[in-house]
């Protein structure tokens, strides 16, 4: 019966082809969106992972969300170094992140870190070390497979963010050396190159004590008559608890924004995990009340931004199911004016033995097969488009989107676009269904 | 295998059609049913065909009690081969495709080597791949001939075969069927208005007024 189905598809190409258009036009559209809106959910849920809170200059938050988390956009400005001695101190705050923006190479974005950024995405090393002195840089797996790097390599990194921004300002003063290749982690990290920020400061010609390997900048520290054990694991070694810290951090505060403007040793931003829900609670609207600086919490920026997305897409998701149903009642007034110009053949098809069930089902078949003609064509034109945009749009590659990750969802849709070629299908086939062969031998 | 009726009888919108018509087709034997336009012969082959319920009496073919419904489409899809005037090919399908549809409804499976030994003594081989719009009317008939052998029935029933065909192609179509009948050792029943057919077959019933007369 599937064969006879065809067969009957075959014999009217037009329609067929017409039909199969509609579908799978509206099939691309929901893959497409289906494929934007979970690759995008996903990466932005991995890529914040372990982020509790995001602190920059002040400015745009979901733009320094942005910038520091996804490394899509500009930074909001810069910090002093001192902040992140600051957040360090504080004991609701478990891990504080140093990040250094400002240059790229090949378009990909140099950031300027410490050993717990490495804690924080949980990265491994494929081949090669971890930085430990100045210009020597980390590559991630993204970064090595398509610039072709390998250990040893040396490279100039350019000023701005993007390829080709300031491209006239490449710092051949300072390179850098690759000593370690990353694996792949899934995440933004693939697609940036790691160094220390007191490289980065070098590489900008801005004076500070040069980088002895560990998490932290003691010599900075004592500089600003800090010096304390760096090691916060336990909230005994601090003077204070963290019931009650909002004097202590008021005046470090106060230090810091009397500092703040003389110091030439900046960071982009900090990458905050607390330590416990105080941090939630407190941090937050401190820094954003008491400093220069301004806070932004991932989930808070991440929700926002789908949702400013969320109309859009919805508003699209719409017209594709619209134009699903389209197809659907293309279906449904084909095959019913197919059942009424084939009723001899059906009569016929009675008359050599098919039960009256076959035919019901031979006419859902050509329902069906349209419809999953149009789910298949439509499921590849989405996955191509994909990756020709992937190709063509650098902020596609950015978002690390996948143009042949199947997504379960994918499946449910396919389910649901058959099912509206058989549902078209259906009343056609009941007229069928009860056709009388007698009848149409004595009209013949 | 032996068709028999008895009793049967029908009747549309109060106005009897077939009246208590009685008979037997014995295995392997050729019958003409003959009667003019209106006398009720193609009720009683749709009904024979199981494609038409009568009001009365009962038609049998072996063991099997054929009626509409189910196990009227299970008893004509096994044991019945049958060309109707104008229902001859399924129009989508190439002749070929016809024949293989055909054998495919009857039991699930092919038997490729009968339908190009069928199409070969039909002298329809050429035609194998055309469309049944591409068929003139004689190679349709023949077409249909060959779709109602391949399936091996044991009773071959034509519905006035030789309608608009000239008195050469008349015979010709005549011949083939009692040939092809008897090669296949099937019973064969045909219903025409044509006496012209009359001594190709073994019997002649003739219909009138929905009664067998003689």
């Amino acid at each position: 019966m599937i064969s006879l189905a065809l067969a009957y598809l075959r014999d009217r190409p037009l329609t067929t082809a017409l039909n199969v258009l509609l579908l799978a036009i509206s099939v691309a559209m929901l893959v497409l969106l289906l494929q934007f809106s979970t690759q995008a959910t996903e990466r932005f849920e991995r890529d914040a992972e372990g982020v509790d809170l995001v602190v920059g200059a002040k400015g745009s938050p979901l733009q320094l969300i942005l910038s520091s988390i996804f490394h899509v956009d500009q930074p909001t400005g810069n910090l002093p170094y001192s902040s992140l001695e600051l957040l360090r101190r504080d004991p609701a705050v478990a891990r504080a992140v140093p990040l250094a923006l400002g240059d790229n190479f090949q378009g990909f974005r140099i950031v300027g870190t410490d050993a717990s950024f490495s804690d924080l995405y949980d990265t491994e090393l494929s081949e090669g070390r971890a930085f430990d002195g100045e210009m020597e840089a980390v590559l991630g797996a993204s970064v090595a497979a398509q610039t072709g790097a390998e250990l040893g390599q040396k490279f100039v990194g350019s000023h701005g963010l993007e390829d080709g921004e300031d491209g006239d300002q490449g710092h051949d003063h300072a390179p850098f050396e690759t000593v370690g290749i990353l694996k792949p982690t899934g995440t933004v990290v693939d697609r940036l190159i790691l160094t220390s920020y007191q490289t980065v400061w070098h590489v900008h010609g801005i004076e500070h004590a040069h980088y002895d390997g560990g998490d932290h900048e003691h010599e900075a520290h004592d500089e600003e008559g800090h010096g304390h054990d760096d090691d916060h694991d336990t909230d005994a070694e601090h003077a204070h608890d963290g019931t009650e810290p909002t004097d202590a951090f008021s005046e470090q505060a106060d230090i810091l924004q009397a500092q703040g403007n003389g110091l030439e040793q900046e960071l982009t931003a900090l990458l905050v995990t607390y330590r416990n829900a105080s941090g939630a609670v407190r941090i937050p609207s401190l820094i954003n009340r008491q400093t220069e600086m301004q806070s932004a919490v991932p989930a808070q920026e991440t929700a926002r931004l789908l949702e400013l997305l969320g109309a859009s897409i919805e508003g699209i998701r719409l017209f594709a199911w619209l134009l699903a149903l389209t197809g659907g009642l293309a279906i449904f007034v084909a095959l019913l004016n197919m059942a009424r110009s084939r009723e001899a053949d059906l009569a016929l098809l009675r008359v050599m033995g098919a039960s009256r069930v076959q035919v019901f089902a031979t006419v859902i078949m050509e329902g069906v097969l349209t419809a999953a003609l149009g789910a298949v064509i439509g499921w590849i034109a989405a996955h191509i488009a994909l990756m020709v945009a992937q190709s063509s749009f650098a902020t596609l590659a950015d978002l690390g989107l996948k143009a042949w990750q199947p997504v379960s969802a994918e499946g449910m849709l396919i389910v649901a676009v058959l099912c509206i070629g058989a549902l078209a299908a259906l009343i056609p086939a009941m007229r069928v269904y009860n056709i009388d062969p007698a009848r149409i031998l004595a009209r013949s | 295998m032996q068709l028999s009726l008895a009793g049967v009888g029908l009747s549309y919108n109060g106005r009897s059609v077939l009246q208590d018509v009685s008979f037997d087709l014995r295995t392997q034997e050729s019958a003409l049913l003959l009667g003019p336009s209106g006398s009720g012969k193609s009720s009683l082959i749709n009904i024979i065909c199981g494609l038409q319920t009568p009001d009365a009496g009962s038609v049998t073919l072996g063991d099997a009690q054929v009626a509409a419904g189910g196990v009227g489409d299970q008893v004509r899809r096994r044991s019945m081969g049958i060309i109707f005037q104008t229902l001859r090919l399924v129009s989508a399908l190439s002749v070929k495709a016809n024949l293989l549809l055909a054998q495919k409804l009857q039991n699930g499976a092919h038997d490729r080597s009968l339908i190009d030994a069928t199409l070969e003594r039909l002298e329809i081989a050429h035609l194998t791949d055309s469309r049944p719009h591409e068929l003139s009317r004689g190679e349709a008939q023949r077409a249909a001939i060959a779709r109602a052998l391949v399936v091996k029935p044991a009773l071959l029933i034509a519905d006035e075969p030789t309608s608009a065909l000239d008195s050469t192609n008349t015979q010709r179509v005549a011949e083939l069927l009692i040939e092809a009948s008897q090669e296949a050792g099937a019973s064969l029943l045909v219903a025409t208005h044509d006496d012209r057919l009359k001594p190709y077959f073994q019997r002649a019933l003739t219909i009138e007024d929905g009664r067998v007369v003689g």
